[in-house]
């Protein structure tokens, strides 16, 4: 048996600095999350735990571990448990095919900073996306709470109707590029200019469904607390309930990358070819770029939610049926004719 | 070590999606019925991975697991159906499936048993791959693709004026 050890020893400690970072900076986003809040608000937001309030998450975390865990009496024990636990995993699922970096050379090893490039990345990405209302949907049946079940089929309903348009923007961009390999195009973006610039609908289209798919404000329906009590994780305490919350940041963290992937360059900034640096500070660099255009999008993301009041239902239903669609679809059509037209001229 | 790491992966593969296969049609609760079936699909995905066939593995998962089982999970939480109410069958319904199945069991043996089919290297094709599938769609089977997207067409087209007859 012929196994490259060093292949193994490579990937798992890739995943586990994606998985931790990920981790990290999902805790650090509802820290973000309340600063965002209280300045938008004029207000001063936590501030007692630690310098500006920087221990606030894990205060937070401590404190929902140490909780009572309660589990109704009537519920799928089972089921109950899987809910939070599919959201979770779902959600750390994508961060696979996102490169983070480009190569590394250590001691004649060449590391690229991506843990598979398939030549599907984008699919791939589909279907965990597609996978991923099933979390919310079995712990809301689980709870055995009318409310609870309402707010999954909800969130079930509004994440197939926005995939769909999300689906349409983002074949507008593979017809583009002509891949499917998320590392492909960071790299075409890096000689050539970012895709933003020639997909601008494509992008505003992808940005709004991800809102969606992350059931962030204006599209948050399936917790919209004054109707539904709290939504589908109304029944949950402790930690079950810190797994849902939790997974929407780390899903909010993970399509921040995919936008800035996609659409703004991913690892590429301006004149990195240039500037005669060493190659592995070039990589290093790129890292940090890529984390700085997350970090906007995490704000933005923040910036809407209390900005923004929630959309009512059929809305909402309107908005991703009647107006995202066929957008996406003149998009596509647009896109098709132009590179056919540049294809024979 | 007689075996190889695809062998491995491949013995993993398969005693999962039989298990979780046989847990389809055991389990009495509709919802683990629905559970099991979605992971009979991702070992399935991983089958075709493991024939280098990745595209039909993805879109087995965004189809499959991700918007058929969905409708099916959808329409058993809203019909609320449990283990207590799962209706019994009759006794000579049973006899009958177990006699037929079996039958068709024989016929499949009797039918495959002189079959000469060759080993597919695994990972050596290169058809599986997206832009070898898409170029053979669209030069050698183009005119089949096309009828099959008049199809859904039309069922979309149906499954609209359905929806709209209500309201």
């Amino acid at each position: 048996m012929n196994i490259d050890w060093f292949f193994i020893l490579e990937k798992i400690v890739l995943i586990s600095g994606v998985l931790v970072i990920s981790l990290v900076v999902a805790m650090y986003s509802t820290w973000g999350e309340r600063k965002v809040a209280s300045i938008i608000q004029d207000r001063i937001g936590p501030n007692r735990a630690g310098f500006m309030g920087l221990l606030q998450p894990l205060a937070d975390g401590g404190k929902l571990f140490f909780k009572e865990e309660i589990i109704p009496g009537n519920s799928n024990r089972f089921l109950f448990i899987l809910g939070p636990s599919l959201a979770m995993v779902v959600a750390c699922m994508t961060s696979a095919v996102i490169p983070w970096g480009d190569t590394l050379t250590i001691a004649g090893h060449t590391i690229s900073l991506q843990i598979a490039d398939i030549n599907i990345g984008i699919l791939y990405i589909f279907g965990v996306v597609s996978l991923g209302v099933y979390g919310i949907m079995l712990g809301g049946w689980a709870s055995n709470n009318k409310y609870s079940l309402l707010a999954s089929v909800r969130a079930a309903s509004q994440i197939i109707s926005y995939e769909l348009a999300m689906g349409l923007s983002l074949i507008a961009l593979l017809m583009m590029t002509g891949t499917l390999s998320i590392k492909e195009i960071v790299e075409q973006q890096r000689h050539g200019g970012w895709n933003v610039l020639y997909q601008p609908l494509g992008f505003v289209i992808f940005l709004v469904c991800s809102f969606a798919e992350c059931n962030r404000t204006p599209f948050d329906l399936s917790e919209a607390e004054s109707e539904l009590n709290g939504g589908y994780h109304l029944e949950y305490s402790s930690m079950k309930l810190g797994f849902y919350l939790f997974a929407e940041y780390i899903n909010m963290f993970i399509s921040s990358a995919l936008m800035a992937s996609l659409y703004f360059g991913g690892y590429s900034f301006p004149y990195m070819d240039s500037l005669g640096l060493a190659p592995n500070l070039v990589t290093i660099l790129g890292t940090v770029a890529l984390f700085i255009k997350i970090i906007c999008f995490l704000f933005f993301f923040m910036w809407v939610r209390w900005t923004i009041p929630r959309f009512r239902y059929d809305q909402l239903m309107r908005l991703g049926w009647n107006y995202m669609i066929p957008l996406a679809l003149a998009n596509m059509l647009i896109t098709g004719a132009i590179v056919l037209y540049r294809s024979t001229h | 070590m007689g075996m190889s790491l695809q062998q491995i992966v491949f013995g993993v593969l398969s005693i999962i999606s039989i298990i979780s296969a046989l847990g389809v049609i055991l389990s009495k609760n509709p919802v683990t019925s629905v559970l099991c079936l979605i992971v009979t699909f991702f070992t399935i995905a991983g089958h075709y991975i493991m024939l280098n066939a990745q595209f039909l593995a993805v879109v087995h998962i965004i189809v499959y697991a991700g918007a058929i089982m969905v409708l099916f999970l959808f329409v058993i939480m809203l019909m609320n159906l449990n283990a207590e109410i799962e209706p019994q069958k009759r006794n000579w319904l049973k006899y009958a499936g177990a006699i037929s199945g079996g039958a068709l069991l024989l016929v499949l043996l009797g039918a495959l048993r002189e079959a000469d089919v060759t080993p597919i290297q695994p990972g050596a094709a290169e058809i599986g791959l997206i832009s070898n599938l898409g170029k053979t769609l669209f030069n050698q089977y183009v005119v089949p693709f096309e009828v099959s997207s008049i199809l859904f067409l039309s069922a979309m087209v149906g499954a609209v004026i359905i929806g709209k007859r209500e309201a």
